[in-house]
């Protein structure tokens, strides 16, 4: 169990995360050339990217410059929740025992304070959520699942880590069984927004640019 | 109005069919219920953040209790979701701007139209409208030659205050067909006059055509899209018949969008492109006084601010030239806040006007977040290039005590000009 959870089950997260997000991608992008002519007839390059670019920005929108608070929250939030994973010294140590490939990656100490920082971010995110009469009427259960999805395996990469709860390997196994869900999450939840995003803000930064005007 | 025929689920899947899009499907996969859409929409904001109020709700509220039941709902459950697609939205695209994806909330509410327009549940106006727009070619059941007539009528009468002027009906290969609100030849035939003076005096080759002369295009808001389609193509053919090099639309706000920009792909034109191009009477008189064409006498004093319709100003290019054209014509312009494409609806588009008194209370509610506008720039005087919107701005002037005047280009532009010597009116002196 051990041996598969730690072996072969993050490759096959992996190849579920990277082919389903392809197919999902790829699927959208064939439906789109039958059903969504107003696009590709007034397609602008420089507003899709433009669109993008703002909102990837902290404060590059109208938006995000009007919820100040809001904004440092889910910067925070999506800055730790993609760089810690990527960059933690556990996981390029994994990476190079076992395939001798060299990562770079960041002190114990960072990731540790990331993890921390990510958590209050996402405590944040879900407070507002129901303390906010107009988030809450529209939350969904998926949207508590994506969220709780997001978070689990900081949680226990954070508890194993700090050899916290439970004995270590079993934490770890937890930790990577966590993970392999996110992954395997992306492209079949709201976590989808991750490459949706770029497509849905090409498209509207084009539509509006057809028009002369611009939603950042 | 609403026959009492059971409701019949196919005829709004085939809506929901026509209307699936990769973007429909990405919008509802992505949204992450941040809420970020509430305070952009004016309907919250004015309804003290009442969270029923805010735009995701309100678009699951109708299209997404459509999809979720398969087009299965009672009469009943229609009736109630109709008070929100058209009693709580206008459809002005503000949530677009202010979502983190884009997701066009107002695009998800217009399909719920569609959708339950196939059962006739739709305020009853609207519905009359579409039959009118068969019917005449219009929304106001106005005969054609009953249009040509009031031009005649109009040019004739103008003579006094512009000298031999006319306005030519179905005139081969002008550079501007003209094309109103069939309110104009209805209520306020002095509209067209003072079109037809500021495109006389700026020497003009112009025509309006004696059908195909309506701009407006409610059926974009009743839901009926085959109706659409038809004034649209209308107006279109007018133009290719005539050989005219440009349409301009009267200053009317939802007019321009639908010829311009939704017209040609109801219409199925290649590359959603109109087949003749569109111009609005904002664009038109920014060319003539930038150009020189008419000249002011001076320019107007007194501190005026401008209403930018979401039609021409979000989902149309003139928010910048109607914001020049207001610097030409006045020395003291006042803009709102927010303005532009960020501008708020004022609650007179979507519908609402023509959707009468039954829907008069919540629009008044609702505008409060323009009559606050308003008030805040301190002026007496508003220019208003949209009729819908001139009819909201003068309920909310008597809702709110706003005490302001509200003036259109042509009139203001009629007011100022300085007319070459040969088109003065003899009996000026």
């Amino acid at each position: 169990m051990y041996a598969f959870v730690n072996g072969p089950l993050v490759w096959i997260a992996f190849g579920v995360f990277i082919l389903g997000s392809i197919w999902q991608i790829a699927a959208l992008y064939k439906m789109s050339r039958r059903t969504d002519k107003v696009y590709y007839d007034h397609y602008n390059a420089g507003a899709a990217a433009g669109s993008i670019w703002a909102w990837l920005m902290p404060f590059g929108s109208h938006t995000w410059r009007e919820n100040p608070v809001l904004t440092m929250g889910t910067f925070v939030f999506h800055a730790c929740l993609i760089l810690t994973p990527l960059f933690a010294l556990g996981h390029a140590v994994t990476l190079e025992y076992n395939r001798g490939i060299a990562w770079p990656s960041l002190p114990d100490a960072a990731a540790d304070k990331m993890t921390l920082v990510f958590l209050a971010a996402a405590l944040f995110l879900l407070i507002r959520r129901f303390v906010l009469p107009h988030v809450r009427i529209v939350t969904e259960c998926r949207d508590i699942v994506a969220w709780v999805i997001a978070v689990l395996p900081f949680v226990t990469g954070y508890l194993c880590a700090h050899k916290l709860l439970l004995d270590p390997d079993t934490m770890l196994m937890l930790h990577v069984l966590t993970g392999c869900l996110m992954l395997v999450s992306i492209p079949f939840t709201k976590l989808a927004h991750m490459f949706l995003f770029f497509m849905t803000r090409a498209f509207i930064g084009s539509e509006f640019a057809r028009r002369g005007t611009k939603t950042w | 109005m609403s026959d009492q025929k059971p409701v019949n689920a196919e005829e709004i899947m085939a809506v929901i069919e026509r209307n699936d899009s990769a973007r429909l499907r990405a919008w509802l996969k992505t949204c992450a219920s941040c809420g970020l859409c509430s305070e952009s929409c004016f309907f919250y904001l004015a309804n003290d953040n009442d969270p029923t109020y805010m735009p995701q709700y309100k678009a699951r509220q109708t299209l997404g209790e459509i999809m979720k039941h398969k087009g299965q709902l009672s009469r009943e459950k229609l009736e109630e979701m109709k008070e929100v697609a058209w009693g709580r939205c206008t459809m002005c695209r503000r949530c677009s701007q202010y979502c983190p994806f884009g997701i066009e909330i107002a695009v998800m509410i217009n399909i719920a139209r569609q959708c339950m327009r196939t059962q006739n549940v739709c305020p009853d106006r609207l519905m009359t409208i579409d039959q009118s727009y068969v019917e005449f070619g219009n929304q106001m059941s106005i005969p054609d030659e009953e249009f040509v007539e009031t031009c005649e009528w109009m040019a004739e009468e103008g003579q006094d205050r512009l000298k031999d002027l006319v306005i030519p009906i179905d005139k081969e290969n002008a550079r501007i067909m003209f094309v109103v609100n069939s309110r104009e030849p209805k209520y306020y035939p002095q509209d067209i006059q003072e079109a037809a003076m500021v495109m006389h005096a700026a020497g003009e080759n112009w025509t309006m055509p004696s059908h195909g002369w309506e701009a407006t295009n409610l059926s974009m808001f009743s839901g009926n899209m085959k109706v659409a389609g038809m004034v649209a193509q209308s107006v279109y053919d007018a133009a290719k018949k005539l050989n005219a090099q440009k349409i301009c639309i009267t200053e009317c706000g939802h007019a321009y969008r639908a010829a311009k920009y939704e017209g040609p792909y109801w219409t199925k034109q290649p590359g959603g492109e109109a087949p003749v191009e569109v111009t609005h009477a904002v664009a038109l008189f920014h060319e003539y006084l930038k150009e020189g064409r008419i000249k002011l006498k001076h320019k107007f004093k007194e501190p005026i601010t401008l209403q930018h319709p979401c039609n021409l100003s979000r989902s149309g290019d003139l928010g910048q030239k109607a914001d020049e054209l207001m610097e030409m014509l006045c020395e003291n312009y006042i803009p709102m806040e927010p303005h532009r494409e960020w501008s708020h609806c004022c609650c007179g588009g979507g519908g609402f006007i023509p959707m009468g008194a039954d829907y008069k209370k919540r629009r008044m509610i609702a505008g409060k977040v323009k009559a606050e506008q308003i008030r805040k720039t301190g002026t007496k005087f508003i220019m208003v290039p949209c009729h819908n919107c001139t009819d909201q701005i003068n309920d909310l002037n008597k809702e709110y005590g706003l005490g302001t005047k509200v003036m259109s280009f042509k009139e203001l532009i009629c007011e100022l000009m300085d007319l070459p010597p040969h088109m003065q009116p003899e009996e000026a002196e």
